[in-house]
């Protein structure tokens, strides 16, 4: 009896030191990190960009890591391949697109002491972070270039799809466009995929054929801004730095850099630091980074650098109130002296002077 | 020197089976031979590709959930194929399939609806996709327009409408203006068979439709109307059969077994609807149509053997760090080392040199 009570304290006992150093995360020697990208590694713009960041991980801790991708994961079929990931060792697994969002959530919550990173999304778990950068602050710069440099005041724009992150970034743009050059006007085309140069080119094309002569772009293959540079107009790099696809045209290229958080995430799995977190960084934290001004005047170039110094040191929201909506009301401010993260995370609306409707 | 084919009178069901084993071992040869010329060793690549998913339970399990919707789509398609009808748009009523049963998902979402709701999904599933099947037949019989056409061309009708309501009237209103709707309520979520895993009832369905379409095709009129349609459309004419009857009830029957996949993709592993919900399952189900030969049975060994090419695909790029297109070209590969064996098996090829001079 006396013995079977003592044991079965002591069994208690381990089950309890168990799952402490379940919960607990310890410093660790080795971490095996993961990645799923929607696209091919080769796409030159957001899954490239990632995997540029995967690279930056195993060139900082040499000996320490191993890491591991899986490339063009179907959205809709994206719960094995993540499963697959967790099952083979990995420690920390980056899902990088939107559409994984539930996925990673399901393969998270059955994999507790694997730590999961989702993009772009908005749910997280107690091993489940999420991070996003502020491109819209890249797209005020472009647009402010764009603004400048446009000779035929109509500068075209080419989205994937009309999600709030592209919308933000439409808005951003235009309002760069519009704060040094009130009359100029905007045309947008939904490509309606991310990745796709056949029909990112024709939608460039159409957009070229009406006329603009600056085409910014939130697609992710350099197809856009060769057409721009085919027609000896100008464009903006998209996710990296595009200037070997279009040497003349492109003007600055917004980077996704994804390489400093990475490292960071992948050092505090080793530390035994790792929280579920959720990260927004822009130029500030390094996230979005504007690649070398060419192609433009001087007096653009600097107008360009003194937004992109004043938005990294905060003097400068590209949402700052007053906003107004293409009714000419305005937005309500829910922020300080800006609209609030929610708002822009969530934005489904135009700014005053674009005379496109959201498609619906 | 020419290359001339003689149909085969005397082609058995063994050499049949026997030209698919060495149909196999030959893609699996060329593989092996890219691979190696690739500097990775073919034997390694042939354990993690076949042999690890197909001794682990969890891959098994993956391999059925992959397969299902696969073998559904095929097995419909080869009703059509095999009278010879061609349904290109297996896709297209796949997701009308899935949205008219999530229709019935988001009306009671929120709602104590009762058991009632799954089955009248899965009965939604199937009328939407028998309906926008039936609309490339109806061209076809009515106005002798090209199916092949239509029905892919419906594809992408049915893909934007799908997209419209995710992004308008159907969007979760909490989902930050993400285009998807809310997650389905567990009275319209498919459950799993077994306590967490992610085998679901529908890979129940896929096996029900392999029987049922085996004894249909081997052993009803209708399975022998189908055939001489395709064989003979003469022949089957003056036996009195009608070809628009045929046309309307394949396109019917193999719309709703694909309106059935969609519906039990969404409900079973999606959880929801959104702009994407396949991977292009209602054009791998073509190729694993062919593969399978039309046969119920054959269909289902070749769902599987497509599915464990994606599976195995994946393992190959975590573990070996081999290329996606590598996968891709194999199930290339495999199709294409099917369809020549069995042309050789029906037809004898004969090397004849040019005759005679001018």
């Amino acid at each position: 009896m006396f013995s079977g009570k003592v044991f079965g304290a002591l069994a208690g006992a381990t089950v309890l030191a168990l799952s402490a150093t379940g919960a607990v995360a310890q410093p660790k020697d080795k971490v095996k990190v993961g990645f799923i990208y929607v696209g091919p590694v080769g796409d030159h713009g957001w899954s490239y960009q990632h995997d540029q960041g995967r690279q930056a991980i195993e060139k900082a801790f040499p000996g320490k890591v191993t890491t591991t991708f899986v490339e063009s994961v179907p959205e809709a079929d994206s719960e094995r391949a993540i499963e697959q990931l967790a099952r083979t060792g990995h420690d920390l697994i980056f899902t990088t697109s939107f559409g994984f969002m539930e996925p990673t959530l399901k393969v998270a919550k059955k994999y507790p002491n694997i730590k999961f990173e989702h993009a772009t999304g908005f749910k997280r778990n107690p091993n489940l972070s999420t991070y996003a950068a502020k491109f819209h602050e890249g797209r005020y710069i472009i647009g402010q270039i764009a603004g400048k440099m446009t000779k035929s005041n109509t500068i075209g724009y080419v989205g994937a799809f009309p999600i709030p992150e592209v919308i933000a970034g439409i808005n951003a743009f235009y309002l760069g466009a519009q704060s040094v050059n009130p009359a100029v006007k905007i045309k947008i085309v939904f490509a309606n995929t991310w990745y796709d140069p056949a029909k990112e080119g024709d939608a460039a094309k159409a957009l070229l054929d009406q006329g603009v002569d600056m085409l910014a772009q939130h697609t992710d293959s350099p197809a856009p801004i060769q057409a721009a540079e085919a027609r000896g107009k100008f464009g903006f790099g998209q996710a990296s730095d595009m200037e070997r696809f279009a040497p003349k045209a492109q003007l600055t290229a917004i980077v996704d850099n994804w390489s400093d958080y990475y490292v960071a995430r992948t050092k505090a799995v080793l530390d035994g630091t790792w929280k579920s977190e959720d990260v927004w960084g822009g130029i500030n934290a390094h996230m979005v980074v504007m690649s070398p001004y060419k192609n433009m005047p001087d007096d653009v170039k600097k107008l360009a650098e003194e937004t992109e110094a004043a938005i990294k040191s905060g003097k400068l929201n590209p949402f700052k109130c007053p906003i107004m909506g293409q009714d000419g009301k305005e937005i309500e401010c829910k922020g300080q002296g800006a609209l609030s993260d929610e708002q822009v995370l969530g934005m489904n609306f135009y700014v005053k002077g674009i005379e496109d409707k959201i498609p619906q | 020197m020419r290359f001339e084919l003689t149909p085969r009178t005397n082609a058995s069901t063994m050499m049949r089976v026997f030209a698919s084993v060495a149909a196999f071992i030959t893609a699996f040869l060329i593989a092996g031979f890219v691979i190696w010329l690739m500097g990775r060793s073919p034997i390694a690549a042939f354990d993690v590709y076949v042999l690890q998913p197909l001794s682990d339970p969890w891959s098994l399990q993956e391999l059925v959930v992959k397969a299902t919707p696969m073998a559904l789509i095929a097995i419909g398609l080869a009703y059509c194929f095999r009278a010879n009808l061609w349904n290109i748009g297996a896709e297209g009523q796949y997701v009308i399939g899935a949205v008219l049963g999530g229709w019935l998902a988001l009306r009671t979402h929120g709602s104590d609806a009762g058991f009632w709701v799954l089955p009248l999904m899965l009965l939604l599933g199937v009328i939407g996709g028998a309906l926008w099947g039936l609309i490339p037949a109806f061209l076809k019989t009515r106005f002798g327009v090209n199916e092949i056409l239509t029905s892919l061309m419906l594809v992408y009708v049915a893909q934007l409408i799908l997209d419209y309501l995710v992004r308008g009237p159907w969007r979760d209103p909490k989902g930050f203006n993400f285009p998807q709707s809310v997650t389905f309520d567990p009275s319209a979520t498919l459950h799993p068979i077994f306590e967490g895993g992610r085998v679901h009832y529908g890979a129940v369905f896929a096996a029900i439709a392999v029987l049922v379409t085996a004894i249909i095709l081997g052993r009803t009129l209708f399975g022998y109307r189908l055939k001489l349609t395709g064989d003979a459309p003469r022949a089957a004419r003056f036996a009195g059969f009608s070809s628009k009857a045929t046309t309307l009830a394949v396109f019917a029957i193999s719309g709703g077994l694909a309106g059935l996949a969609g519906i039990l993709e969404v409900s079973g592993q999606i959880g929801q609807l959104q702009p994407s919900i396949s991977p292009g399952y209602g054009f791998t189900a073509i190729t694993v149509a062919f593969l399978g030969r039309l046969n119920p049975v054959g269909i289902l060994v070749a769902s599987l053997v497509v599915a464990l090419t994606f599976i195995g695909g994946e393992s190959a790029q975590i573990m070996l760090k081999l290329p996606l297109d590598l996968t891709q070209a194999f199930q290339g590969i495999l199709l294409m080392c099917v369809l020549a064996a069995d042309a050789m098996v029906s037809y004898r090829i004969r090397f004849a040199t040019r005759g005679g001079g001018k």
